[in-house]
């Protein structure tokens, strides 16, 4: 199970901080976001346009995610 | 004790910023501060609601920070990122930076302060009159 934190506006439109993916062994962070809007398709867009972050640190599509990474999906930042 | 990078609740208090950076060999200390603008494309802002994923957004500032000081070695560099409901006029970010000469310290504050708004996960939620909404991405004023 990837367990996949969310912020912002992700949160607000899922009703949710967290959602689950289950999963054994590992995936692509493509994969899992492929996983993540068939699973919740009303955050298409808003998933789509974020970047995954894997152990604080912002990540490719190719990056392989097990159930042991801190997994958070990032929309476009707006701080300052 | 004040982090040299951090995400607070708190209202900043910038003397203790600037103290952050404070050291014999600085010449010049330069310091930005964001703070919440009160009309946005022609509509009055009531208020905005800051979130942030705390423990990397002190990480990636910590990372500008570090990049700063590989390019002005004796820099002193801190930054805080405020959180939560912040009323028009309040300071939101404060970016401190000393150096020997003023000139470095100029470049690195504005260095900083873009990659704050370009790779640092926080979000800002404006809310308005007539409604509340995200913002993605950066300010038009940038």
């Amino acid at each position: 199970m990837i367990k996949v934190r969310l912020f912002a506006g992700l949160a607000e439109a899922a009703g949710k901080r967290e959602l689950e993916i289950p999963v054994e062994g590992r995936i692509t962070a493509q994969e899992l976001r492929r996983l993540l809007v068939v699973r919740y398709p009303n955050l298409g867009n808003l998933l789509k346009n974020s970047i995954v972050a894997v152990n604080q640190e912002y990540t490719d599509d190719r990056r392989w995610i097990t159930d042991r990474d801190e997994v958070v999906m990032i929309p476009p930042v707006s701080g300052g | 004790m004040m982090k040299d990078y951090e995400i607070t609740t708190r209202e900043i208090d910038i003397n203790r910023l600037i103290q952050r950076v404070s050291r014999p060999q600085a010449g010049a200390v330069a310091t930005f501060f964001g703070t919440v603008r009160g009309v946005t494309d022609g509509k009055r802002t009531l208020f905005l609601e800051y979130e942030a994923y705390g423990e990397m957004a002190e990480k990636k500032m910590e990372q500008i920070g570090m990049e700063i000081l590989e390019r002005y070695p004796e820099a002193g560099v801190a930054m805080i990122h405020r959180i939560g409901r912040l009323q028009v006029s309040e300071i939101v970010v404060a970016i401190a930076v000393s150096t020997p000469h003023r000139q470095d310290a100029f470049e690195a504050c504005r260095y900083a302060i873009e990659q704050i708004k370009t790779i640092v996960p926080i979000w800002k939620k404006e809310y308005q009159e007539d409604g509340s909404f995200w913002v993605e991405g950066k300010d038009h004023d940038d």
